[in-house]
């Protein structure tokens, strides 16, 4: 649906081809250009203005060297400056004080403290080895607090008890004491959602702050939010002394201009990005994968993760045992690819995630069939016995015959699926000692072939 | 029959700070839905129509009210109008919204000679009024019995807590309502619905676990059983990413279809009025795996936004069936554009709400 930046820029500077350097003319409609995306990108507009005199100023006078183009050039200094925006190295929390340590989850309705908790506590719990506390002082929606108590149990960790008629001030001082006298390294406080303008809310999480001294305080964000992010970000900023943001649900497919909108007014480290339901989700932010993504340049290290994810490894295992044995590669694993194909969402959404100019590419090849494609050679192989499966060499002109009827295609369909098999078998040898990702690439290149 | 089961406006208690979960005992309803108006009903503080105003105070000041204290009598030229560009874009309009409205703007400025922003604010508050009345068209559950709906969105959105919306307001009309707590995954989203079901006394058809398709499915057959007249679906919040997720909910809409052929009469998408231009992917990828029929948009009131509700009228047009301004049990109600827009401009004087 959006168009990807560096497309978008190749268009306006058509008429700067051939120019030396950037000047403050020849990018007057760039920069349009990149305004326009990154309010696609639902990054907030003050921001925006902010962010474009400042590219501004690095791009003029810059040199267009080697075999760049003006437009990527400036596509370069653009990326650059967003990523030096959205801060350096990842920061981890700090969690140095006299125990326990406590942590204020603070946000909008929906944005996913609760969850986040749950997230961290198992982050802290697991990978730090603490002894951690979750406690919520979410009164008001029905059932928060059983979420919460969900959630420690999932994450392993102890969970404080509290009841939606206590008084959230009063959960506060109560939890601390309990976990001094537990011993507890780390307590996770959780809050009831609240708008920036409810006045009456924002002083509550006021007293709380007061109440619990946080080591830390985190904003919890949403990544899909849009121009509002700016305002949300600076009220909870005035209210709160925060020390980090965590933006969540970046696994959708928003661009996340909000992660850029609530960096640059809160000056904040976002500290970690939530992704997908399960409570392994929570990573450390990478700044320069979410530059890319706010430009819409493609995600591949994200494509990268889809691959990760979506590949059983016990399978994959199972599969590079087989190869590093020299037993071959036979039909079946050929099917056990294609399964694996569609669990990280079929073509259509891998190349979704390419940069433009690949996906774009890769669709002029083969238009909209190569979904159907994949799906005729899986009902090939279906209809072949186990026996055949694992050895192709036994299919002879009958047992062809058997095979296309079963699967409603001709039997030179099915010569060319065996054809495309043994060629691939040859590239499987070569890649014997290689790994999943090796595998992985291999089988993006002989796709292709195998759709003619 | 009473005065106040008629749409608006009326009299509830709009502004309790945390009104969703306490609602005033007055208003706790029998599933017959027969409403006893009650002596004890707190002080009616304010209309919908008020309520509405003051939910989108925010979007007012944004578009409305901000318009006229920059350029009140201010003559029309380019600056205005790209200040009003700015405008648009910062309440989440987007792009392409954003550039209609303005060439639309543009157009009349030269065609019907404006010559103040008074005059250019009733021109803006016709034309968003043009793209948004297209998008009301409320929802008449008449038809069928059960008229099942069934409710998707990403996490977050407002799901489980505009269905207990719903159910009030259905009630209200005097029809009788049934809850499904499909949303299987999320920890304790079945007791967030099975409590507000116990605090309203409407029927709440859960399961230990299980599948959504089928305590969705058990609910429509106790509908019918019951002789019901709405059941209201929840489901799991789901990002259009997960793409396993997006064929489980493809799946609930068949196994609803198996429970009634003719069913669901309303899948119902429900977005978060702060988020950005997301939405309009939300609203396509949604409406590619279960066809939606219908909108809600929560979280009007304070948020700067409104504006995404343009984008999709521009982009993405789906009926906006109901609309959210506040916490308060009634502040969920059917879109009006006209309201809307009015409640946008009201304020100042004259031209604007005049449009």
């Amino acid at each position: 649906m959006l168009d990807n930046l560096t497309q978008r820029l190749s268009r306006v500077v058509k008429t700067l081809r051939g120019q030396a350097r950037l000047t403050e003319d020849n990018i007057q409609d760039a920069m349009r250009e990149v305004r326009l995306a990154l309010l696609e990108a639902d990054v907030a507009l003050p921001v925006v203005k902010d962010f474009i005199a400042r590219v501004k100023e690095k791009a003029v006078g810059q040199e267009v060297v080697g075999s760049l183009t003006p437009g990527q050039a400036l596509v370069g200094v653009v990326h650059d400056e967003l990523k030096a925006l959205m801060g350096g190295a990842h920061i981890g929390l700090n969690l140095a004080t006299q125990p326990p340590a406590v942590i204020l989850m603070a946000g909008l309705q929906g944005a996913g403290k609760t969850t986040t908790t749950g997230k961290l506590g198992k982050l802290l719990h697991e990978r730090m080895k603490k002894k951690v506390l979750a406690v919520s002082a979410d009164v008001y929606r029905p059932a928060a607090i059983e979420q919460l108590k969900a959630v420690s149990a999932q994450a392993g960790i102890d969970f404080y008890p509290t009841t939606p008629d206590q008084k959230p001030v009063d959960i506060a001082l109560a939890v601390i004491d309990h976990a001094r006298r537990h011993y507890y390294d780390v307590v996770l406080f959780d809050t009831a959602g609240r708008l920036a303008i409810d006045q009456a809310m924002m002083d509550e999480i006021k007293a709380i702050h007061a109440a619990i001294n946080p080591v830390e305080t985190l904003f919890v964000v949403d990544a899909m939010l849009g121009q509002d992010a700016v305002n949300t970000a600076r009220a909870f900023n005035e209210a709160l002394p925060l020390t980090g943001v965590v933006l969540t649900k970046l696994d959708g497919d928003a661009r996340g201009g909000a992660a850029l909108s609530v960096r640059h007014v809160t000056g904040k480290p976002l500290k970690f990005a939530g992704v997908g339901e399960k409570l392994t989700g929570l990573e450390e932010f990478h700044p320069e994968r979410m530059a890319s993504r706010i430009l819409g340049m493609g995600d591949i290290l994200g494509l990268v993760e889809d691959a990760r994810r979506g590949v059983d490894e016990e399978k994959a295992r199972a599969f590079a045992e087989k190869l590093k044995t020299g037993k071959g590669f036979d039909l079946n694993d050929f099917k056990e690819q294609i399964g694996q194909m569609r669990k990280m969402g079929g073509l259509a959404s891998m190349m979704d995630k390419l940069p433009a100019q690949f996906s774009q590419m890769a669709g002029k090849l083969q238009g909209g069939v190569e979904e159907k494609a994949i799906g005729r050679i899986e009902g090939i192989i279906n209809s072949m016995t186990p026996l055949e499966r694992a050895k192709p060499e036994l299919l002879k002109a009958s047992r062809k015959r058997r095979i296309a009827a079963g699967a409603g295609v001709t039997v030179q369909e099915v010569n060319r699926l065996l054809n495309q098999f043994e060629q691939t078998q040859k590239v499987m040898k070569q890649f014997s000692k290689g790994g999943m990702q090796k595998m992985m690439r291999g089988m993006k290149g002989m796709l292709p072939g195998m759709m003619r | 029959m009473f005065g106040f089961l008629k749409k608006s406006p009326k009299p509830e208690a709009a502004a309790q700070p945390q009104a969703e979960v306490a609602p005033p005992a007055a208003v706790e309803a029998p599933s017959s839905a027969l409403i006893s108006a009650p002596a004890a009903e707190p002080v009616v503080k304010r209309s919908w129509a008020d309520r509405l105003k003051a939910g989108l105070s925010r979007t007012r000041q944004q578009i409305g009210g901000g318009l006229a204290s920059l350029f009140g009598r201010r003559k029309i030229d380019e600056d205005l109008l790209e200040e009003l560009e700015t405008t648009l874009l910062m309440a989440d309009c987007g792009v392409d919204a954003t550039q209609h409205l303005l060439d639309e703007l543009r157009k009349r400025w030269k065609r019907d000679k404006l010559e103040t922003a008074d005059q250019l604010q009733g021109a803006l508050a016709e034309e968003l009024l043009a793209i948004l009345a297209p998008l009301e068209q409320p929802l008449d559950v008449s038809g069928h019995s059960p008229y099942i709906i069934m409710i998707a969105g990403v996490n977050g959105s407002g799901k489980t807590t505009s269905i207990g919306k719903l159910a009030k307001y259905f009630q209200l009309q005097g029809k009788s309502v049934l809850l499904a707590a499909g949303d299987t995954f999320r920890a304790a989203a079945r007791e967030q619905l099975t409590t507000w079901g116990e605090r309203n006394n409407v029927t709440v058809i859960a399961q230990e676990g299980g599948d959504a398709a089928a305590v969705i499915f058990d609910a429509i057959n106790a509908a019918k059983a019951r002789g019901i007249d709405v059941v209201l679906a929840d489901t799991a919040g789901r990002l259009p990413t997960q793409l396993h997720l997006m064929e489980e909910i493809a799946k609930v809409r068949r196994v609803i279809a198996k429970a009634e052929p003719s069913g669901p009469h309303e899948v119902l998408l429900v977005l978060d009025a702060n988020i950005g231009q997301n939405a309009l992917a939300q609203v396509k990828a949604f409406d590619a795996s279960i066809g939606v029929t219908g909108l809600v948009v929560t979280k009007l009131d304070g948020t700067a936004k409104g504006g995404v509700v343009a984008a999709i009228a521009r982009q993405y047009p789906r009926p906006l069936r109901f609309i959210g301004v506040g916490e308060g049990i009634d502040d969920l109600q059917p879109f009006n554009a006209r309201e809307f827009v009015d409640a946008l401009f009201e304020p100042v004087a004259g031209a604007g709400s005049a449009a």
